[in-house]
């Protein structure tokens, strides 16, 4: 009795209890959901256009936010250094493109993700040694993003809202807006979709694969560049932002792979959910259940809804 | 000229099934036998420190070419893909440490088979999705059982008694009257121990894969609609090699921790080990037994030896030398996956096969 109510009652009552708690949490979560729907969106772009399901998403992540905060030490103006991070990562897509995919056109889709791995591993024993491996602060403030807090009064309590989450949740959905537009209304856009759907008849019409491939790999680095600022910015420049990365698989899960509406609400779902069950029933099992509550939800949803909330019916299934 | 089957008569059916049929072969694993068994222990490796061969590069590669058998099976024999490899070989080594101590007396064998058993259940459980889903949902799958497998060996304290330092340790104990693990053990015992437990994993690994189930595997992988119109239960199929990968990985775990580092924290079971037993698998070769020895010699042995050549003939520090042999390994895989997908296991066929015809190809 005493551990049911713990778990199904108590953390209710602490809910209502400390309403202003509540919806801290809440907030918190949304930031995060956001910021996880717009990784998510890299993978599933990626996915979508060449079917390779691309694990190298994170560790981008945390090479642009690392070149990013490099350049500037550098003593290079922070927009140019943004730039220079752009120019970056449309070499390394071009990179990939050439010496990766090209070669590995038709192969087994296992065999595409493994390669996405070793990438993974190239770009971070090069990261490492190029910029180093110590974590450092983000530059946001000097790039012109507010810094610091508003209070606003809420049941007695106060939530906090600190402007950088605000601003990435600004600038967060305006890109996932972007990208949902551009990807169905451009002529590109159509170009990707058509590859997605058979290379063969793709190419037949005229659509220049490699050039497609080149396009999504330097989205997927933008998105990266993003990604890397604002979770950057919430916590340190490391190479831990990786495994934070990595969530954004079970946010695909719950989404369905190929959908762009499901990677945002999977996105908001594990955002919010981690957090709330952090603060409420964390405490009870040991603390930092942040690190696989998103899996383990993901691995619920693997059993009972496989093809995830949005995901095309027929997924491969046995 | 010296590698060829002509002349060599067959005269009844078992010789046809044997695991070596050729008498070239034999010789080959027999003069292997002799190095590991009593060449190696007594003179180590050639321009190596003794204590340096042993320990650093023996030792631990014999645990990963277990490690790698037991991924091997999963991955290349029944085609499910796994990034949990690191904690289910941490399940191995945390259940060898509560059997230990929970029964001081426990006979080192039966203990490790024990613990091989609850990693294997463990495996079972998270493998349960693949029954519904493959590829890269079950990535997902494997990678919950990483993370919350690895929160669980920090988080709970049962698993390593209580003590201060979170850390799993070996105590010392004996089996037959010779002290085999904990820090008075001689590094000879251990040697020898993981060696027999290497060849025993290794026959009984080349003969179930050869056997029914084995088959059942590959079928599942080739193609699993077709298998399962021809009477193989994909459920009974999947799980079972969820079970026998995970055994060995279990094991191999439990091995590593007792039998080599001495001690261990969750960090030695984290996600990165996962990638490196990967890893092994894919440049040694999918669904290849002599695969997963090349494969795990060559991703242990080499960055070991690169940073040592770097430090002492070109005086670069650790942290440039660690960082090459990253690049490096990342940068084999992709050229492997390239070049050829079935790793040096194919090769070392297709030097087998230009042997039979050496010197005269026509």
């Amino acid at each position: 009795m005493e551990i049911l109510h713990m778990i199904f009652i108590a953390p209710f009552l602490d809910m209502v209890a400390l309403p202003d708690l509540f919806f801290q949490g809440l907030w918190d979560g949304f930031v995060g959901g956001t910021l996880y729907a717009l990784l998510a969106l890299g993978f599933v772009l990626i996915f979508k256009a060449s079917g390779v399901f691309n694990f190298s998403q994170p560790i981008l992540m945390v090479l642009a936010a690392l070149a990013l905060v490099s350049f500037y030490e550098m003593g290079i103006n922070p927009w140019i250094s943004v730039a220079l991070v752009l120019l970056l990562m449309y070499a390394l897509a071009f990179g990939v493109e050439r010496v990766i995919l090209r070669n590995l056109v038709n192969q087994d889709g296992n065999i595409l993700f493994m390669s996405t791995i070793g990438l993974t591993f190239v770009i971070i024993g090069a990261a490492q040694w190029i910029f180093g491996g110590v974590p450092r602060s983000m530059i946001h403030a000097e790039l012109g993003f507010p810094v610091g807090s508003s209070e606003w009064p809420m049941f007695g309590g106060a939530v906090y809202f600190e402007h950088i989450d605000i601003s990435a949740v600004v600038l967060a959905s305006s890109l996932i807006a972007i990208l949902a537009v551009f990807f169905s209304k451009t002529k590109i856009g159509r170009g990707l979709r058509a590859v997605a759907d058979d290379h063969q008849a793709a190419l037949s019409v005229g659509i220049s694969l490699n050039q497609i491939w080149v396009i999504v790999w330097f989205v997927a680095g933008i998105v990266a560049l993003v990604g890397g600022l604002f979770w950057g910015a919430r916590s340190d420049v490391s190479f831990a932002l990786q495994i934070i990365g990595l969530k954004a698989l079970p946010v695909l899960i719950i989404g369905g792979f190929t959908s762009v509406p499901g990677a945002i609400i999977g996105g908001l779902i594990i955002g919010l959910g981690e957090k709330i069950f952090e603060i409420y029933w964390g405490p009870m099992m040991g603390g930092s259940v942040e690190g696989w509550f998103a899996y383990v939800i993901a691995l619920v949803f693997l059993l009972f809804k496989p093809q995830g909330l949005f995901g095309e019916k027929i997924i491969e299934r046995v | 000229m010296f590698y060829k089957e002509t002349g060599q008569f067959k005269s009844r059916y078992k010789d046809e099934l044997a695991a070596f049929p050729l008498f070239e072969d034999k010789i080959g694993i027999g003069i292997l036998c002799v190095l590991t068994f009593l060449v190696i222990p007594m003179f180590g490796l050639p321009g190596l420190n003794y204590e340096f061969a042993m320990g650093a590069i023996m030792i631990p590669c014999m645990i990963f070419i277990i490690m790698t058998l037991g991924l091997n099976i999963l991955l290349g024999f029944a085609g499910q893909i796994s990034l949990g490899t690191g904690a289910f070989s941490g399940v191995g080594a945390y259940a060898f440490y509560k059997f230990i101590t929970i029964f001081p007396d426990i006979n080192i064998i039966i203990a490790l088979v024990l613990s091989g058993l609850v990693s294997a259940v463990v495996g079972v459980i998270f493998g349960l999705p693949s029954l519904k889903i493959k590829g890269f949902y079950l990535i997902v799958a494997t990678l919950a059982a990483q993370f919350f497998l690895t929160w669980a060996f920090i988080r709970v304290a049962w698993l390593y008694n209580y003590n201060a330092s979170g850390a799993i340790e070996g105590p010392n104990k004996e089996m037959f009257g010779i002290i085999m693990i904990g820090p008075q053990s001689a590094g000879m015992t251990r040697y020898y121990f993981v060696l027999v437990t290497l060849i025993v994993l290794t026959w009984l690994a080349s003969n179930v894969i050869r056997g029914r189930i084995g088959r059942s595997w590959m079928m599942i992988r080739d193609m699993d609609i077709a298998a399962e119109l021809i009477g193989i239960r994909p459920l009974v199929a999947k799980l079972s090699a969820f079970a026998f990968s995970s055994f060995y990985i279990g094991i191999a775990g439990a091995l590593m921790v007792f039998f080599w580092l001495g001690a261990a924290e969750a960090e030695s079971f984290d996600i990165n080990h996962s990638f490196l037993y990967l890893f092994m698998v894919i440049i040694g070769g999918l669904g290849s037994i002599t695969g997963s020895y090349m494969g795990a010699i060559f991703v242990w042995v080499v960055p070991v030896l690169i940073k040592e050549i770097g430090k002492s003939a070109f005086g670069f520090d650790a942290f440039v030398m660690e960082n090459f042999s990253t690049i490096l390994l990342g940068a084999m895989i992709i050229i492997i996956l390239i070049l050829e997908p079935h790793g040096l296991a194919r090769l070392w066929q297709i030097a087998k096969q230009k042997l039979r015809l050496w010197p005269f190809p026509y």
